[in-house]
């Protein structure tokens, strides 16, 4: 009898592509991914988004830059499910409205998001923080009975190899050096098949090299997926060579190439002026 | 021999009624009155009170005093009106009325008047009456008070007079009142109308035993609607000083509560610290109380005002030692602390136990801490409940003085809010933490003395507030003083208001579902901390 | 085989598990010996023993939460005692007509208390099968309703315990009441029979033993099972990390409330092999006190190892035993200064003398 409820259980397992995993629920015929249109929000009495516009379509690469609080992370917690906007519409595709949506929901379906500080699972090695975050269901009872399948272990090995940890597979995450921990939480990201991915400040703390390998993983992710990153680091923005959106006091400044931003008088004065 | 006594008084006894003159005074007038006062029949006697006080003796009060409290005999030898005084080498009598020392007496010598009930009351009345031309308002008031009882519609036009003459306002409120009750019985319908209308509010339990009188049974409809109409405002008017002395316990229990948290709110709020050794801190500081009170047994008030500062100091530097000794080595593990001070805390219960007594020791209240203070006939507090409501707002607004004006309290709010930075400032963290947990301790402490007057002293005492004062501290919201504070006391005040419907104990079961449902709605408490610090 | 795969690689638990089947099989043997052999263990020391076996299953169940969730639970002792109570029903309606007052269908106290007839929730409780699902679901329920309202709004941290304990401390208070139909302040007592067997003999004490033993280890390995899955892996790292966890598409508070429940149940199982042994179950058991006690067992044993929590549980218990026979007078002195001593020398336990693994 027993055997015969696992069966079911596990023949329950079909209805993980009922889930809503990756693209399969999403209408991007319109070609864009994220729709935010009109969104405020204020904590006490203070706005941090203003009026927001943003739009970020398929397979784009786009960059984020803007002042200490322009409302760069609030936006993200937005579009992550962490804050409620005041005000305005935040749609993932054209058919998933994020605002009924929690983080978990929001995570399934497929958006994945790097934290400004690198948060990885310090006491599990790097292995066991890939394997994780592997995209499916992720209920009380398929978690307890989870066992990796050939195809996931492939998976993960794949993504150790595209993040260059794959000889650090089975050392603690905690012990990995700032860099490495950065990349490690890109690598969970990219186990979840996210469509979108949020990365608030890679570059942070990483020297040249490691940059540029960044850089590297950066671009290649695009195009399979659509990504925002945040950054600070101009040169990093510069290398990474693609559309620039420019944040100030909660709503968009300026969009453009980065020279054309650079040449924008409205964005020279909030970085230089006053 | 003993029966040839027996005989003799007997004869005493009996001759004293028979003979005329027992007493001499040398006034004529009390000669009579208490010629009568010796006799055998009550009615007789009752005769000789009157005649005693219509007299114009200036001591006739004082005479009348004496019979009522029987501090006056007469003697059977030379039929003098005596006063008896105890002197180291026996009673002594002095004469009543000039003063004059008559040397020792055996007690048997001095014969005492008499009385009944009825007649004890008779003086008493007499003696109010006196006293309402009373030169001081306040006796003449107290007079007036003690007379409503017994109040008679014959009364009413004395009382009316009196009031002419009146120029105290709460006197003359008085003897309103006294009028309106006593023509509350009067023949006319219609001025007992006005007498009710003249005894609208008032919340004497005399007034309001005669308006029931007369709503229940006056013979007039009229009248009737009217007193109950009356009768009603007051029960509002009584209901509402209900709910005032409600909320008094309420604060007064909340302000224990407070009491016990506001240490706790430094220690755990400010610094992160689950010191489970919080309870035995405040049952030091009840245990100084009571040895300070060792030391100086004579002088219950002196004592325990010098057991705040000492209080505080040996708590606090116990404090010191806890922190310095261990917790020190134990920040940023929270859940270790908890471990290690539950540890000290079962050493200090053992430590008072050893030293001091496994049972509970006996802390007495100074004068001014009992009593009460009488509002109003409806409302009246107890001064310890004030003093110790007092006593929390004091400590708290010293508390609050010391962490926003002085510069230990900017280096505890800097230490507390980021660390390395602070240190970076050169405030030197290891010193700041021991000042601040000793600070937190020592209010323990203090808070001690003032349960020491409330509940038993004991080597268990910590243990009965440790999780109060835990729920205070989280309810209010964990690093804000101000959350204590009101969380403290509104907890207190929901408390006492739910008593009266539900029991005690099931108002505290309540008041702790309602602290679960409420930290579910607000997981930081009422007054979280704000910005991104919190958010850890 | 199973057994392998669960223990692969968890040398401290073989270790303990094959103490615990000697000690299963020592003790009957041992107390079976005629009382004058030197080795001779007596009913007492086997019941004191058993006693100890409950303890350790339920540092277990609260270092499954703290060890491995990373929830301070202060309130474990009411998922205990709620179990011993469901259990302590059982045995009172086994009394049957054998009370003080000989009353056919109300225990004593309920005589004493003029009530008419039996309270409806006392109903079902005649039924071993009933009570003993009860020890489960009555614990089980509580956490589950309570876990839900608590993870859903994201209550956490010093928050968390602290209402925890005001939960314990809650049920106490209402324990304590008369009008709960729990017995009040003197609880459930004067057991006689449990399955038709006399609590008295010496057999049946041998068999509460096996039996408190047997869940012991058995709850270990369910313990060993879970924190060895991914549902377990997923648990530490909601316990460093859970807003992580959060993003990469957990339902945080399902997971929480899974293992919290489980946690509950186990500790309401111990409670009901605690009660039959000690032979009474009163509201002191809610003490908020109590539920500290425990954190500090696992806490002295070792936290996130399981075994360790044993460890922490018998070796206190042991040494409380100890100290009140040995210094009646100054016990506390020692066991509070054992508290400090490890707690500044041995921060991670005893277990962490000889463990050194895991990164921390």
């Amino acid at each position: 009898m027993v055997r015969g409820i696992q069966k079911l259980l596990r023949s329950g397992r079909v209805f993980d592509f009922v889930a809503p995993n990756a693209a399969k629920d999403l209408d991007l015929s319109r070609g864009t991914v994220l729709y935010m249109e009109d969104v405020s929000v204020s904590f006490d009495g203070f706005k941090a988004i203003n009026n927001l516009n943003f739009y970020v379509n398929a397979g784009e690469l786009r960059c984020l830059i803007g002042p200490n609080g322009a409302g760069k992370t609030t936006m993200m917690d937005i579009i992550t499910g962490k804050t409620r906007p005041d005000t305005g519409t935040c749609w993932f595709g054209t058919r998933l409205n994020l605002l009924e949506m929690d983080e978990p929901e929001i995570a399934q379906a497929g958006i994945g998001r790097k934290f400004q500080k690198p948060t990885v699972f310090e006491h599990h090695s790097v292995f066991e923080n890939l394997e994780l975050a592997i995209a499916g269901p992720k209920g009380v009872w398929q978690t307890l009975r989870a066992s990796l399948t050939p195809l996931q272990a492939e998976r993960i090995d794949e993504v150790l190899e595209l993040i260059g940890l794959s000889d650090e597979f089975q050392r603690m995450a905690g012990a990995l050096s700032h860099g490495q921990k950065q990349w490690l939480e890109i690598g969970m990201l990219l186990m979840q098949n996210p469509l979108l991915l949020l990365v608030d400040e890679p570059a942070a703390g990483m020297t040249h090299q490691e940059m540029d390998r960044t850089v590297e993983l950066l671009t290649s992710l695009a195009g399979d997926h659509s990504i925002v990153v945040v950054e600070h680091d101009m040169d990093f923005v510069r290398a990474l060579n693609s559309r620039v959106t420019v944040l100030h006091q909660g709503s968009v400044l300026a969009e453009g190439s980065m020279d054309q931003v650079q040449n924008n008088p409205k964005v020279v004065e909030v970085y230089l002026g006053e | 021999m003993m029966l040839r006594l027996l005989v003799t008084l007997l004869m005493l006894c009996l001759s004293s009624a028979s003979l005329a003159a027992e007493i001499e005074t040398g006034d004529a007038t009390l000669d009579g009155a208490f010629e009568q006062l010796l006799d055998r029949d009550f009615e007789v006697k009752a005769q000789g009170i009157t005649a005693l006080a219509a007299s114009d003796n200036p001591k006739t009060d004082a005479l009348l005093r004496g019979i009522l409290e029987g501090g006056l005999r007469y003697l059977t030898d030379n039929k003098r009106l005596v006063w008896v005084q105890t002197h180291a080498d026996g009673d002594h009598a002095i004469d009543a009325l000039s003063g004059e020392d008559y040397g020792v007496y055996t007690s048997r010598k001095f014969k005492k008047f008499a009385l009944n009930n009825a007649m004890r009351g008779q003086i008493r009345t007499l003696l109010a009456a006196e006293e309402l031309s009373n030169p001081d308002p306040s006796v003449r008031l107290n007079a007036v008070k003690s007379m409503l009882d017994t109040v008679q519609l014959s009364d009413a036009e004395q009382f009316s007079k009196l009031l002419e003459k009146e120029t105290d306002p709460a006197v003359r409120k008085a003897f309103g009142s006294a009028i309106a009750l006593a023509q509350l019985n009067t023949e006319d319908p219609k001025q007992r109308h006005t007498a009710i209308a003249a005894l609208s509010g008032q919340l004497e339990p005399t007034v309001r035993n005669a308006l029931n009188r007369l709503a229940q049974s006056d013979p007039d409809e009229g009248v009737r609607v009217d007193a109950a109409t009356a009768l009603a405002e007051i029960e509002e008017k009584v209901h509402f000083y209900g709910y005032i002395e409600t909320l008094f316990f309420g604060l007064s229990a909340g302000s224990v509560l407070v009491l016990a948290a506001i240490g706790l709110a430094i220690t755990f709020g400010v610094m992160g610290v689950i010191n489970m050794a919080h309870g035995e801190l405040i049952m030091l500081g009840a245990y100084t109380t009571y040895l300070m009170q060792q030391l100086m047994p004579e002088m219950a008030g002196l004592s325990i005002l010098l057991s705040i500062p000492t209080a505080f100091i040996v708590s606090g530097l116990v404090g010191i030692a806890i922190e310095r000794g261990i917790i020190h080595f134990l920040y940023g593990r929270p859940l270790e602390t908890l471990l290690a001070t539950f540890g000290v805390s079962l050493i200090l219960q053992q430590l008072v136990r050893t030293v001091i007594s496994p049972q509970n020791v006996p802390v007495s209240n100074p004068d001014f801490m009992s009593g009460l203070w009488q509002i109003n006939p409806v409302l009246s507090l107890t001064y310890n409940r004030l003093y110790i409501f007092a006593f929390c707002l004091l400590v708290f607004a010293g508390l609050f003085f010391v962490l926003k004006f002085t510069r230990l309290g900017l280096q505890v709010r800097a230490v507390s809010q980021n660390r390395a930075m602070a240190r970076a400032m050169g405030v030197r963290s290891a010193r700041v933490d021991a000042l601040t947990f000793g600070l937190g301790a020592g209010i323990a402490g203090i808070a001690g003395v003032a349960l020491s007057q409330l509940t038993n002293v004991g080597p268990n005492l910590g243990q009965a507030y440790i999780v109060d004062s835990f729920m205070v501290v989280v309810f209010g919201g964990v690093g804000n003083l101000w959350g204590t504070l009101i969380g403290g006391l509104g907890l207190g005040i929901a408390n006492k208001l739910m008593e009266p419907w539900t029991g005690a104990v099931l108002a505290k079961i309540l008041v702790l579902v309602f602290i679960i449902l409420f930290i579910q709605k607000r997981p930081r408490g009422l007054f979280p901390q704000k910005g991104r610090a919190a958010e850890g | 085989m199973l057994l392998g795969k669960i223990l692969k690689g968890d040398h401290g638990g073989k270790v303990f598990l094959l103490i615990l089947l000697a000690v299963m099989i020592a003790v009957p043997i041992l107390n079976a010996l005629s009382p004058d052999h030197p080795l001779y263990l007596s009913t007492y020391t086997v019941t004191l023993l058993g006693k100890y076996l409950t303890y350790a299953l339920l540092a277990i169940a609260v270092d499954l939460v703290w060890g491995y969730l990373g929830i301070l639970s202060l309130g474990h002792a009411a998922f205990f005692a709620l179990g011993g109570y469901a259990m302590g029903m059982y045995l009172m309606r086994q009394i049957g007509d054998r009370g003080v007052y000989g009353n056919p269908v109300l225990p004593d106290f309920m005589v004493f208390l003029n009530w008419p007839k039996l309270p409806w929730f006392w109903y079902g409780f005649d039924h071993f099968w009933f009570a003993a699902l009860m020890v489960l679901l009555v614990p089980g329920l509580l956490a589950f309703v309570f876990g839900w309202l608590a993870f859903r709004s994201r209550v956490t941290g010093v928050y968390l315990s602290i209402i925890t304990q005001a939960l314990t401390y809650a049920l106490m208070l209402a324990f304590f009441r008369n009008e709960m139909g729990f017995g009040g302040n003197n609880g459930l007592t004067d057991f006689k029979d449990i399955l038709g067997f006399s609590l008295q003999s010496d057999g049946t004490r041998i068999a509460l033993f096996i039996a408190s033993g047997l869940a012991l280890g058995f709850g270990y390995l369910a313990c060993r099972a879970l924190v060895k899955s991914r549902l377990g892996r997923v648990a530490v790292a909601i316990r460093d990390t859970e807003d992580r966890v959060r993003f990469i598409g957990y339902r945080v508070e399902h997971l929480k409330l899974a293992v919290f429940t489980f946690s509950a149940m186990l500790a309401g199982l111990a409670g009901a092999l605690y009660v039959p042994q000690v032979g009474i179950i009163n509201p002191g058991e809610f003490a908020p006190l109590n539920s500290i006690e425990v954190v500090i067992w696992v806490a002295m044993g070792g936290r996130a190892t399981l075994y360790g929590a044993v460890l922490g549980a018998i070796s206190v218990n042991y040494a409380k035993t100890w100290f009140t026979g040995a210094f009646p007078e100054t016990w506390l002195f020692a066991l509070g200064s054992l508290f400090v001593l490890v707690t500044l020398l041995l921060p991670r336990g005893i277990v962490g003398l000889w463990r050194r693994r895991e990164g921390e």
